[in-house]
């Protein structure tokens, strides 16, 4: 484990929809060791939201259970694993299309991979039905410095 | 949540005052109706001045009330979003419904 990432840091807590903040914000405080721009904190919280959201009330619906959320943060990089042991999702395909969603009920806008796929640089979603489902995201912070930083090289 | 009705023109403004996630709009979201269908706005205004987050959970609320608002006959406008609330109101297909006013420093707005 010694020397894979520059630093790393796990929370767990029970899927209640009042700690969405708590993971959010923790997660952006972890970040900020990066430096990031607020707009870069700010789609990592909105992207945590979300899949800490869906665990809470589609992964356990009215049940309790934990949810695991974990940051890793390697050179200008954060990789966040966002995991719960639910129902699991059983068509990711359908999940991630844009609009669709399986609770209108709870006014959900079916909105919340796609806002975690443009908000993040890559989104991996891994379910099994009755096990639970993990989200893993990564950004690079700084990305477009980078790339301007490149651009110059090649001119 | 801020509650204020001008009693003049029947605009009903909801000042926001904790981030919007899926917790924080199921709180609210039920006053906000019992609001409306009270005073019957000709328009009704979602402030987010005060806030500085919202994720997808936002997109629900808005159209829920833009939805009731319409049924009683009134509008319903966004002002002061940030970037990243402009965002997902433009990724959702939102804005292109309702009006949404960007983020100004200049008071009153109505």
């Amino acid at each position: 484990m010694k020397g894979l990432y520059d630093n790393e840091m796990k929370l767990e807590f029970i899927s209640k929809t009042n700690n969405e903040a708590f993971a959010r914000i923790t997660v952006a405080a972890f970040v900020s060791q990066l430096d990031p721009t607020i707009d870069e904190l700010s789609d990592i919280k909105t992207a945590v939201s979300e899949a800490v959201t869906n665990s809470i009330i589609h992964g356990y619906e009215d049940e309790e259970g934990i949810i695991r959320v974990s940051a890793k943060l390697f050179g200008n990089s954060v990789e966040i694993e966002i995991s719960d042991n639910g129902k699991g999702i059983g068509n990711i395909e359908e999940a991630r299309k844009p609009l669709y969603t399986s609770k209108p009920n709870l006014e959900r806008s079916g909105m919340g991979f796609t806002i975690m796929e443009s908000f993040m640089d890559d989104v991996k979603i891994e379910s099994a039905l009755g096990l639970g489902t993990k989200i893993t995201m990564r950004k690079q912070i700084g990305g477009e410095k980078q790339e301007e930083e490149m651009d110059v090289r090649e001119a | 949540m801020i509650v204020e009705f001008k009693k003049e023109d029947k605009v009903l403004i909801f000042k926001l005052t904790e981030d919007v996630d899926q917790h924080t709009s199921e709180k609210i979201r039920r006053k906000m109706d019992n609001e409306i269908k009270r005073y019957i706005p000709r328009k009704v205004i979602f402030d987010f001045s005060n806030i500085s987050f919202m994720d997808s959970a936002g997109i629900g609320m808005v159209l829920g009330r833009y939805k009731l608002a319409q049924m009683l006959d009134g509008e319903l406008e966004i002002i002061n979003v940030n970037r990243a609330m402009k965002k997902i109101f433009d990724m959702s297909g939102v804005s292109r419904i309702i009006n949404i006013v960007e983020e100004e420093k200049n008071e009153g707005v109505i």
